[in-house]
């Protein structure tokens, strides 16, 4: 298809990627260059919080990917907090930046082609106020694990195969407390396993990952995770392997180790069934941008993004007859390309005019209600728009839409 | 097909499936003997009517896709009838179920590793209409080009490979490919669980669309039952190999009977805050199916577990309305 006329937008030559690839290696040597310097002063990476409240706040953190063929702006612009005691659920397609987000918290996204390289991400974690940004790896071994630790997606690739349950949960409890004698460590490993519910802790001490199901073993590294009281727990799509029965105890259990330790969870995944069951805030992000966040309550009563309106009704519920499922049509811009304007528009059936402006600013709805789209410049009343009819005209835009896409090669 | 079988493929079912049991032999020794069987399907039977959806529903390792499998003779069954159309699928020779084949068609799950990375999507299409000559040669591109259009996917798609795609594209092309038989029958194997809730309504209404338009019977085999409640017309609830519940979605939904629907139900998440459930948590996980328990199979997980039910498979009773369910608690 490319032959006729059009240019392919995806298409670069060998040149212009070799440019790209140089001027990749100059920005990230520079970042990588200032990070290794050695015996870096504290009053570079110590910061305090907006809301001493608050265990995590992002602040327009800006985390890009310099591959070969562009820029890849993973997470573009995030702002939002994580308060003390809370969950804060995270939603969005595959792709929109939710993971990215939380490894930028951890510094664990894959260097250097991946780097944060604007914005602030400040972790409070109790005497001391760090700006993970600039944090040096050196310190950072030190929070992770200890303040801040992570439940992976697959409790299947998470765990190493050849090592027991018990080496590998001795080991995070003898690498954070090193005044612990062997014993103590293996007390504590078991007190752990016996803590997210596997009853045979003595036993599943001395097994290997394989010899358990799908829900023993993410309860296998919900205690890793936890073995050392963390502030912050980091859970990205924690149940979405597992079958809806494991989900529900999982889910169960988090919510009363959290309790507990008295952390604070984010987390991520794209089921809003789960987000509403555990989230006290919610934020919906979309193409690396928040788009609208909130309460719990406020997000599912009155959804105002139509992004988010349109994910609530695309989604079959239990008991919610519906003829026909809402779909959103087209799809997510190129990352590479981001256009400059609202990223949703191509997609929107609620656009107007002004959409076509550059990227809308946040909205404030109520006190913790916020939105970037312009159809609540006039009206700051949350939720008007989830009242229009997007039947119809949703489907002559698809129609529509199918025709161009016949005429555009991707 | 003769006159009078075919009269009588109208009045029966389009599917019938009897005691339908797959063991998988478990060998062990020094010589290879079997030692056991995992008791993957364990008497199931149920029936189908033409133009309608039979949602199956139940944990991983309750053999869900080993029974669409079986149905289709992907997997030789160990015990049982199926019947298409009132004939013996099992009793075909090979070159009678070549035929059969083009009648019943299955959609994987995976989009991903179910599509061959070296066939460009007008071949993967093509390649069975054509090996079965179902359209005359002049025809076949125009063919696949409708085909593809009813699915969704644009003519210019067709000298693609599949690695150019997206999941939601991936599994229209699966979708075409199973469709471009002209099957009557088609197994839906859990084909909306690798998708994005957004990509997964697009895919959930071209199903639909597709069988208003062509008339076809789907076995809609999914863990989400939102997605099986918006879909089917009857469900089956497994456990351990067999069914515990079967009936039309509205009754099943509105009064589940057997405790193990009860709590499965209780366990989906629902996207509404104030929402406050009496939530019934299994205990434990499924058991081996190498190795069942006694008696009523989920009496291990069970929270009315009764004495009888340790030692007394329950029977089928019908709770009207076609509401089928496997438990002791309905003995009265």
């Amino acid at each position: 298809m490319a032959l006729f006329g059009k240019k392919n937008a995806n298409y670069i030559s060998s040149k212009e990627t070799k440019r790209i690839s140089r001027e990749n290696r100059r920005v990230t040597g520079e970042i990588e260059k200032k990070r290794n310097r050695k015996n870096i002063p504290e009053s570079e990476y110590l910061t305090r919080m907006k809301n001493p409240a608050n265990v995590v706040e992002f602040d327009d953190v800006h985390t890009y990917f310099f591959t070969d063929i562009g820029t890849v702006k993973a997470v573009n612009g995030v702002s939002f907090e994580v308060p003390q005691g809370k969950t804060v659920g995270i939603v969005g397609e595959s792709g929109c930046g939710k993971s990215v987000t939380s490894l930028s918290l951890m510094q664990l996204v894959q260097r250097p082609q991946g780097q944060t390289v604007a914005g602030e991400i400040r972790f409070n974690a109790g005497e001391k106020v760090y700006n993970i940004v600039n944090t040096p790896t050196s310190v950072m071994q030190k929070l992770r694990g200890n303040e801040m630790s992570m439940i992976f997606q697959e409790p299947m690739t998470a765990l190493n195969p050849v090592f027991r349950i018990g080496d590998q949960v001795d080991e995070i409890v003898a690498l954070h407390n090193p005044s612990m004698s062997r014993e103590q460590v293996k007390e504590r490993t078991i007190e752990m396993l016996e803590m997210v519910g596997i009853a045979n802790s003595q036993g599943v001490y001395r097994m290997y990952p394989h010899e358990l199901s799908g829900g023993m073993r993410q309860r296998v590294c919900i205690a890793i995770g936890l073995a050392c009281n963390p502030k912050l727990i980091i859970a990205d799509e924690p149940t979405t392997a597992l079958d809806v029965t494991i989900q529900a105890q999982i889910l169960d259990l988090m919510r009363s180790l959290k309790d507990k330790i008295n952390s604070s969870i984010m987390l991520i995944t794209h089921d809003l069934g789960v987000i509403a069951e555990m989230a006290d805030y919610v934020v919906v992000m979309y193409a690396g941008r928040v788009v609208e966040k909130g309460t719990a309550q406020e997000i599912f009563k009155t959804p105002s993004h139509p992004y988010t309106i349109g994910l609530m009704r695309s989604k079959p519920v239990v008991g919610k007859q519906v003829e026909k499922l809402y779909s959103i049509p087209g799809k997510v811009p190129n990352p590479i390309n981001m256009p400059d304007y609202c990223y949703f528009k191509d997609r929107c059936e609620l656009s107007c005019e002004k959409c076509g402006g550059r990227y809308p600013g946040v909205i404030k709805l109520s006190p913790t209600h916020e939105v970037s789209c312009y159809r609540y410049e006039d009206r700051r009343e949350a939720g008007w728009l989830a009242q229009v009819e997007l039947g119809a005209s949703g489907r002559e835009r698809q129609q529509e839409e199918k025709g161009k896409e016949g005429a555009r090669h991707e | 097909m003769s006159e009078k079988m075919q009269e009588k493929a109208v009045q029966a079912p389009i599917l019938q499936v009897s005691h339908l049991k797959k063991y998988f032999p478990i060998k062990g020794g020094m010589f290879g003997k079997q030692v056991g069987a995992v008791k993957a399907v364990d008497d199931v039977s149920f029936t189908l009517e033409k133009g309608t959806t039979m949602g199956l529903v139940g944990e991983s390792g309750c053999g869900k896709s080993t029974t669409g499998r079986t149905i289709l003779r992907l997997i030789e069954k160990t015990d049982g009838t199926v019947l298409f159309h009132g004939q013996d699928v099992n009793a075909l020779s090979h070159k009678e179920m070549r035929d059969m084949r083009t009648k019943m068609q299955i959609i994987f799950q995976d989009p991903y590793s179910s599509l061959s990375p070296r066939l460009p999507v007008g071949e993967i299409i093509g390649e069975a209409v054509r090996e079965h000559n179902l359209v005359p040669k002049s025809q076949y591109q125009d063919y696949i080009t409708k085909i593809m259009n009813d699915c969704g996917l644009q003519p210019y798609h067709k000298d693609r490979y599949p690695h150019e795609f997206s999941g939601g594209q991936r599994q229209r092309i699966c979708i075409a490919r199973a469709l471009a038989l002209n099957p009557e029958f088609v197994v839906c194997d859990e084909p909306v669980s690798a998708l994005d809730v957004s990509v997964q309504a697009q895919i959930i209404n071209l199903l639909k669309e597709l069988q208003e338009k062509r008339k076809l019977t789907y076995l809609f085999i999914s863990h989400d039952l939102s997605v099986v409640e918006h879909i089917s017309d009857t469900v089956g609830v497994m456990y351990l190999g067999g069914l515990v519940e079967t009936g039309r979605t509205e009754d099943i939904f509105a009064d589940p009977l057997h405790p193990y629907t009860k709590a499965l139900f209780s366990a989906i998440p629902m996207p509404d805050p104030d929402l406050k459930r009496n939530r019934i948590i299994l205990e434990g996980s499924i058991p081996s199916p190498a190795n069942p328990p006694k008696g009523c199979k989920f009496h291990t997980r069970c929270s009315q577990c009764m004495e009888r039910c340790r030692t007394e498979v329950p029977v089928e009773k019908d709770m009207g309305n076609g509401h089928m369910v496997r438990c002791h608690l309905y003995d009265e």
